[in-house]
């Protein structure tokens, strides 16, 4: 049998890699909104939002251990998976990396165990305090992250000496070309995705007449944040594609199938691009409607992916399809919020049941924009590894694609069995809602993110969801 | 090139390495002794004596595996491909072991396979750590600065004895700790075990010891050559007197002391392997000086590093000193 190590390496890291961007990205938008449920609990005194508060960051604390325990392996897969591609980059990437895990884990690490421990033992705004730069530290890890991510795209700030990067100037390659946008990008993705999470189980509550008063402050608060971030998340996305057509026009080429520059100005609405005969069968398009968007004229031409020879092309297909996924998600999002608000300017926004139970299904679809986004912006980079700089398949690591077919089996295997029980997990929490009595906190700070969320699974594992519980006392 | 930083750098992840092994190794060494522990209500006070720590301990395996990518990056490159099946295999024990501290709660009653992930996930993820380590000690194939070896090379006889003696190594460091932070049967079961597991892991350092000079010239050179060997001769001799006072606190009770014979055993063991290996990263190839990144990038992060590693360490301190003191069964977390 034989095994194709950079298609092997590549599904590897997709795999681990994807599975990780869950947890991070939910774990960013949820400890942003604690905090503000927190701040309004602190201007208020209003006890519903101090409940939802600490139901979301039970939810949140499962979610971060996920996200620990696989961002761990990712740490290390860079040189198991892609040895070659850490030597040549490493001087310029490595730092960024080091900042991250310095940065954001002293901020998480220290601020966590005060955020999921000290509900019952230090003062309100010292718990909201320590929220807000839990808040903090994840979307620092976010910054350095998308700095080194941006950098392979559009790298910025080096020479190359003997075959590997130096740096030259460390701010040139931190805000790279396509980091601001990228980080915007990627930041509003992960505010509107929680978002959209809050709105749907807020949905779930309303359509089944439980906890009314927390979930009608969850609707109004994921409507309003879906009213604002939606659109403004297709002003940045249009923008980083701008952005993107400057710098790496193939990749533009294939999310838009445009195969020759002659031809372009037109936008595919649907179509399946065919690598080897160079067009899109099934094409449905509107013209003048890609020059619209990427040139803001009425017949600008763009380049196709003609332009370049065939082993520097994109696998066209997965990023045409990917992209369409993501804008169509981004678009009902659009719709849902706009939506959401008119309703609740006409005051029917807690009575409208088929908006209600449209919105209740919609929990996945940010988590599927995101990776649909990845899968577009990673695989419209190929063949380049560090666009322009370095080939994908030079930078793997010299292992036998048997040993990576081998784990990537256990991987799935392993990740299969840790994050569904996560997962199931999370959602036990989320029937259970937010119970206004409170087990006691126990002893101390520990730096134990789901022990935080113990007690509420304790109680959602019991025998008789929906009544009302008494604190345990667990021998705290 | 200033010869100076890959020297402060090659010192400071050598001290995080140093701290994953002693912190995360009793953590680890709970979950080797967790089947020799029958009962529900032992194995619970087990978890909770070290809940509070193991995230925590972990961090230096990321800060190590990070810190040796930035400062590094060649070594890096070579090492895991190297060990590219135990390196995987020990990331996805830990990530089992890692999760079963909380799912096995969750689970409860029914926690039979939280136990065996708890567990097998840390004898494993103890095992692979060891097996990556006489790998190192025996040495990489390298050509033209990259790994060219096969995806076996690590599996050696002395490999597989380097395994079992970190598994004993930690072993002990969770049955001291447990001799010291714990109460009733579970202490009981710490105290009976470590003897044992000290006797192990003095075999194990011996035929170490022998082992490496017979298969390796340049270390026997490095030991045995006039005038190393006046300076040297020390370190096995303090090893010995260490484990006897061990082995003499045990019989008489003491409460720490054992766990802490047993890091400074720990300590005397890592020296041992940093003047064989000195001041190759990469035996029997590459130096630290061959390996490291470019002083430009090894100056960057040594700012943040010298800035927010203090702080890490005091918050490490802060955690233990909060739950200092006994484990008494019945009390904990959850």
């Amino acid at each position: 049998m034989e095994f194709d190590p950079v298609l092997l390496a590549r599904i590897q890291f997709a795999f681990t890699i994807s599975f990780h961007i869950i947890f991070p990205a939910f774990t960013i938008g949820l400890s942003a909104f604690v905090t503000v449920l927190l701040l309004l609990w602190l201007k208020t005194g209003e006890e519903k939002f101090h409940r939802l508060a600490r139901f979301w960051t039970k939810i949140f604390a499962v979610s971060f251990a996920m996200g620990v325990v696989s961002g761990i392996v990712l740490s290390y897969q860079f040189g198991t998976n892609w040895s070659r591609f850490s030597e040549f980059s490493g001087n310029v990437i490595g730092p960024l990396i080091g900042y991250e895990v310095l940065t954001a884990f002293y901020l998480e690490a220290t601020f966590l165990g005060i955020m999921l421990f000290g509900w019952n033992r230090v003062p309100p705004w010292l718990l909201t305090l320590a929220s807000g730069l839990v808040a903090f530290g994840t979307a620092t890890s976010a910054f350095w992250i998308l700095s080194a991510n941006s950098w392979m795209q559009t790298p910025a700030g080096y020479e190359i000496r003997d075959g590997i990067a130096f740096p030259l100037d460390w701010l040139a390659i931190i805000f790279n070309p396509s980091f601001p946008l990228r980080l915007a990008h990627m930041l509003t993705a992960a505010y509107l995705t929680t978002a959209v999470v809050v709105l749907a189980v807020g949905a779930r509550y309303v359509l089944a007449r439980q906890y009314t008063e927390e979930a009608r402050t969850m609707l109004r608060m994921a409507v309003g944040m879906i009213a604002v971030t939606a659109p403004l998340q297709l002003v940045i996305g249009d923008l980083h594609g701008l952005n993107t057509l400057h710098h790496q026009p193939m990749k533009v080429a294939a999310m838009e199938g445009n195969w020759n520059t002659a031809t372009s100005g037109h936008f595919v609405i649907f179509g399946i691009p065919s690598q080897s005969a160079e067009k899109n069968y099934l094409e449905l398009a509107i013209p003048y409607a890609g020059s619209l968007v990427l040139t803001h004229t009425w017949d600008g031409k763009y380049p196709g992916l003609t332009d370049v020879p065939p082993e520097n092309r994109p696998p066209v297909a997965n990023v045409f399809f990917a992209f369409r996924i993501m804008v169509g998600i981004g678009l009902l999002l659009i719709a849902t919020g706009l939506f959401g608000a008119l309703l609740w300017w006409r005051g029917k926004l807690f009575t409208t049941r088929w908006y209600l139970t449209g919105t209740s299904y919609m929990w996945p679809l940010g988590f599927i924009a995101i990776l649909a986004g990845w899968f577009v912006t990673e695989q419209g980079r190929q063949p380049w590894l560090v666009y322009g700089l370095l080939k994908t398949a030079d930078g793997i690591s010299p292992v036998p694609g048997a040993s990576v077919f081998g784990t990537l089996i256990l991987f799935i295997f392993v990740y299969g069995a840790v994050f569904s029980t996560g997962v199931y997990y999370i959602n036990r929490l989320i029937a259970k809602g937010p119970k206004g009595s409170l087990a006691a906190a126990p002893a101390g700070l520990p730096n134990r993110p789901i022990s935080a969320a113990e007690p509420a699974a304790r109680e959602a594992t019991g025998k008789d969801p929906g009544k009302s519980i008494k604190p345990k006392k667990g021998g705290r | 090139m200033e010869w100076y930083l890959p020297v402060i750098w090659a010192g400071l992840i050598g001290t995080a390495v140093a701290m994953y092994v002693v912190l995360d190794g009793f953590d680890l060494g709970i979950g080797i002794l967790f089947p020799f522990a029958k009962k529900e209500d032992e194995r619970d006070v087990m978890m909770n004596s070290v809940a509070p720590f193991w995230d925590g301990n972990e961090t230096w395996l990321i800060l190590g595996g990070g810190g040796l990518w930035v400062a590094f990056p060649k070594a890096y490159a070579i090492i895991m491909p190297a060990f590219y099946l135990p390196m995987i295999i020990m990331l996805l024990a830990l990530v089992l072991r890692g999760v079963s501290f909380e799912f096995r709660w969750v689970a409860k009653p029914n926690h039979h396979w939280w136990d065996i992930a708890f567990a097998g996930g840390s004898t494993l993820a103890a095992f692979s750590q060891g097996v990556i380590l006489g790998g190192l000690i025996q040495g990489v194939n390298v050509a033209n600065g990259q790994f060219a070896g096969g995806a076996f090379d690590w599996l050696t006889p002395f490999s597989i004895l380097t395994g079992l003696a970190v598994v004993a190594g930690y072993g002990l460091l969770g049955a001291t700790w447990l001799n010291m932070r714990t109460s009733g049967p579970v202490r009981t079961l710490g105290r009976r075990f470590a003897p044992l597991l000290l006797i192990a892991v003095l075999i194990g350092m011996g035929i170490i010891s022998i082992w490496t000079p017979l298969s390796v010239e340049r270390i026997a050179e490095r030991w045995f050559s006039l005038p190393n060997f006046y300076f040297l001769w020390p370190i096995p001799a303090v090893t010995l007197i260490v484990a006897y006072l061990i082995l003499r606190w045990l019989k008489t009770g003491h409460d720490a002391l054992p766990f802490l014979g047993t890091i400074v055993l720990f300590l005397l063991g890592y020296a041992g392997l940093v003047i064989s290996t000195v001041p190759y990263l990469v035996p029997p190839h590459l130096t630290f000086w061959d390996t490291a990144a470019a002083p430009e990038s090894q100056i960057f992060l040594l700012i943040g590093t010298l800035f927010l590693l203090p702080m890490i360490l005091g918050y490490t301190i802060f955690v233990y000193w909060t739950f200092r003191g006994r484990v008494a069964p019945g009390e904990g977390y959850h």
